[in-house]
């Protein structure tokens, strides 16, 4: 599924906008930066509480197009500013992780 | 490429990584091991920033058939490379693993994305560590597919 659409379907925030509308593979749930590294697969969107410059360049290694930044924190300035010149695309929600992966997956689940 | 990464530079963690691995895509090396360096170097350059006494260098190496990864710091070195191996065990600040790091993982990280993995340590005198990942489509001897360990 299309980064927009799952951006439009679970009503996500835009903080960083969209770059390359690429296609999502799947999801990673983790605040833990070395198991993203580890589990992660190119083209995943990644559901996290962390919203430091860090996570931008764990996304650039990772090959992960997408951040949604889980249960309302909101990344500074020179994170949106680090994200947006990397490519990489933030999004936010107040939901909990837990309910914003049931949600993902669901609709993943449900275009296969 | 050679970069000095500083100790306790957090706020620059990974972005030497994130330039390595571009740097890697513009001049043509596939993106599966671009990905794979780039995890390595991420893990290494973040064990300097955490780790280490007075930060390290991160060189890397384009060569026919691999990319090596070189580490090096001068200190403090670690006490017992089997456990620091360990998947799990870690010896993290806590302000470090408030921000997702000091999982225990990372330099099992780095074997695992590494078809060459070799350490030195002494405490006291410092850490060196040399990972080599082999091309995709090279024709290296004793090429792994995928991410196996040895």
């Amino acid at each position: 599924m299309r980064l927009s659409r799952i951006v439009e379907t679970l009503g996500l925030d835009t903080l960083v906008p969209i770059e390359a509308d690429v296609e999502i593979t799947g999801g990673c749930v983790s605040d833990l930066l070395s198991h993203v590294l580890a589990s992660a697969a190119p083209g995943n969107l990644w559901i996290t509480i962390q919203h430091h410059a860090n996570v931008v360049a764990v996304a650039q290694v990772a090959g992960i197009p997408a951040i949604l930044i889980a249960h309302g924190k909101r990344p500074n300035d020179e994170v949106l500013e680090q994200a947006r010149s990397a490519g990489v695309t933030l999004l936010g929600a107040t939901e909990s992780s837990f309910e914003l992966a049931g949600r993902l997956h669901e609709i993943l689940v449900a275009e296969r | 490429m050679r970069f000095q990464i500083q100790a306790g530079d957090i706020e620059h963690g990974g972005s030497a990584s994130a330039r390595i691995k571009s740097e890697l895509t513009r001049s043509g090396v596939d993106p599966s091991t671009a990905r794979r360096v780039g995890i390595v170097s991420f893990e290494a350059e973040m064990n300097l920033i955490v780790y280490s006494d007075r930060g390290g260098s991160l060189t890397v190496r384009v060569e026919p058939e691999a990319v090596v990864v070189e580490i090096e710091d001068s200190g403090p070195g670690i006490e017992d490379i089997e456990l620091a191996m360990t998947p799990g065990y870690s010896t993290a600040p806590e302000w470090a693993t408030d921000l997702g790091f000091g999982a225990g993982m990372g330099l099992a990280n780095m074997k695992v994305n590494a078809d060459g993995f070799e350490i030195w340590s002494q405490p006291g005198e410092g850490t060196r560590i040399t990972c080599r990942i082999d091309r995709a489509g090279s024709a290296a001897p004793g090429r792994k597919e995928g991410h196996e360990t040895e």
